[in-house]
């Protein structure tokens, strides 16, 4: 096992526009990608549980071509509104990048 | 074979790009310069209230050694999404700021400005047409949404650049546009396959974004041919990788699969990344669906009230043990005391939102972890129809923050640390993003005015 930092590249979190936050995983190596992909640890119902959020609004897309994992979700706040923490969606990420992953 | 050579400045005008490697992509023969001078990502206030994300001074050194370029070897320029949103004022801005280059360095262009504000009269009337659809999130969308916004602008396609080029224009000057029309309108024009350019397009957008390690800002370079797109960064210290180039279409995109533009979506799930030397990536393979329905998405912001802050921090750990009961309390007695001076009215009038620096600052409602360290940092906000009220609230607050009780200590106590005198901060005007909807027009060209001008 490894900690998800540890077989990525990049963890980030940003906006999809000011309604939408996204977040891409990016994986060093293909077969650590794929291990990761097929044992669908980071699938809706684990993201919706760490976010505190309903699985129906977790969108999870696997993306070959950059081993990567992407994730979609509603905004809870729309970007720069009064109650919003964070305004390009940028400090999103910290509950990944210790999730322990097959490596 | 009939290519087509593009030069992207930098990922937003304003942010730089080096001298040198724009002279190093110029021997490159380039069919023309295109730079996004635009985002979204800085939040509404730039488009609410009119104020670009970058200097004047900081946007004139990049536009001023891209233009001077350009009109040395006779090649188009296009700037997209003028001074951060797009505004008219802010195209007026940037087109000022062209002029004064052209006088300083002896250039003679032909200017096109494009103005994408749009008209709240002709929205109602395409609102009441049901011709304005939301997108995915949107806000309430009515007419008390078109009345209230400071700004709104609609997000142009390729169609108004190639109007604007076809009319003779050497440099084109635009309010928002889709980052990807600046870097697709001349490949469209020439007829290219607009799965290719559309992919291109995407990847140029950002400038030098989609190299392997991005150190600065810096200019990007495509050869496109019909079935492909060869990337390569002209900064030798940088490279691509296909992995590079294919991870650019997660960025700031909901799906890495397809990009939505007024004209269609780009389909990439078939797309192959081929790297033909060790910094430099062909792309093909992507297909282009062409849209039944022509739309344009607009942008609009509002003004969600004048705000001022306070700012400070929570040491002690008899408070820092019974936190949220000390706060909620710290709440309350301040609502309290605002009530005693303002009168029970004012209830309606401000909102009051404390942020937890150490605790859920950065994700708010999503943060899972809700523990506390040595120290809180707090900021309190309050927000308020005017300035003068939402600071004068703002003091109330800050003395009952300032020395609110716990029942362990006996006598006054300061709670907590402001690192400012006043501890008292005007924020100035927020304002809040208050659409996210397209509209169909009958024609791409419909929702814009385009100016011309010799300079």
């Amino acid at each position: 096992m490894a900690k998800l930092w540890q077989v990525t590249k990049l963890i980030r979190s940003k906006n999809s526009g000011p309604f939408e936050l996204t977040f891409d995983i990016i994986f060093k190596e293909r077969a650590t990608y794929e291990k990761v992909r097929d044992a669908k640890l980071i699938n809706a119902e684990w993201f919706g549980r760490t976010y505190r959020l309903k699985p129906e609004v977790v969108a999870i897309i696997n993306y070959d071509a950059a081993t990567a994992i992407k994730i979609t979700i509603p905004r809870p706040v729309t970007s720069g509104d009064i109650d919003d923490g964070d305004v390009f969606g940028g400090q999103q990420y910290g509950p990944l990048v210790d999730l322990e992953v097959p490596a | 074979m009939k290519e087509i050579r593009v030069l992207s400045a930098t990922g937003i005008l304003g942010s730089g790009f080096r001298e040198e490697t724009l002279k190093r992509a110029m021997g490159l023969k380039p069919d023309f310069i295109g730079a996004d001078c635009g985002s979204t990502d800085p939040g509404p206030h730039h488009l609410g209230s009119g104020a670009p994300q970058f200097s004047d001074a900081a946007c004139k050194r990049d536009l001023r050694l891209m233009l001077m370029a350009a009109r040395a070897a006779r090649i188009p320029v296009l700037v997209g999404s003028a001074m951060t949103a797009g505004t008219d004022a802010q195209v007026e801005r940037l087109a000022g700021i062209a002029r004064e280059i052209a006088r300083e360095e002896k250039l003679n262009f032909k200017l096109a400005t494009i103005f994408s504000e749009q008209d709240r009269g002709y929205l109602k009337k395409r609102l009441k047409e049901g011709r304005i659809k939301p997108l995915a999130n949107a806000p309430v969308f009515d007419e008390g949404v078109i009345d209230r916004s400071s700004h709104i602008v609609g997000m142009c396609g390729a169609e108004p650049y190639i109007e604007a080029l076809q009319n003779g224009a050497d440099v084109v000057i635009a309010g928002r546009s889709s980052d990807t029309s600046i870097f697709a309108a001349m490949p469209v024009m020439k007829g290219f396959n607009p799965a290719t350019v559309w992919h291109m397009a995407k990847i140029m957008e950002c400038g030098a974004a989609s190299v392997v390690l991005r150190k600065y800002p810096d200019c990007n370079f495509a050869i496109v041919t019909d079935d492909h797109f060869i990337i390569e960064p002209p900064n030798p210290d940088y490279r691509c990788d296909p992995a590079s180039v294919a991870s650019h279409n997660l960025y700031e995109n909901s799906t890495p699969y397809e990009l939505v533009e007024p004209s269609g979506i780009l389909n990439t799930v078939n797309a192959r990344y081929e790297a033909v030397s060790d910094r430099a990536v062909k792309v093909s393979g992507s297909t282009f669906k062409h849209a039944a329905r022509y739309t344009i998405k607009l942008e609009g912001a509002e003004l969600a009230g004048y705000q001022s802050i306070v700012l400070g921090s929570v040491r002690d750990p008899i408070i820092l043990r019974q936190f949220d009961h000390w706060l909620e309390n710290l709440v309350k007695a301040a609502k309290d005391r605002i009530r005693a001076v303002m009168g029970d009215s004012i209830d309606s009038q401000y909102r009051l939102d404390i942020r937890q620096f150490g605790r859920n600052a950065a994700m708010g409602v999503l943060e899972p972890d809700m523990s506390i360290g040595h120290e809180v940092g707090l900021l309190f906000q309050i927000t308020a129809p005017t300035q003068k009220l939402a600071n004068s609230l703002a003091k109330s607050l800050s003395h009952i923050a300032v020395h609110y009780p716990v029942p362990e200590w006996t006598g006054l106590i300061t709670s907590v640390a402001f690192p400012y005198s006043p501890a008292e901060i005007d924020k100035g005007a927020s304002y809040r993003f208050n659409m996210n909807h397209v509209v169909e027009p009958d024609s791409p060209l419909e929702m814009f005015r385009i100016g011309y001008e010799q300079v």
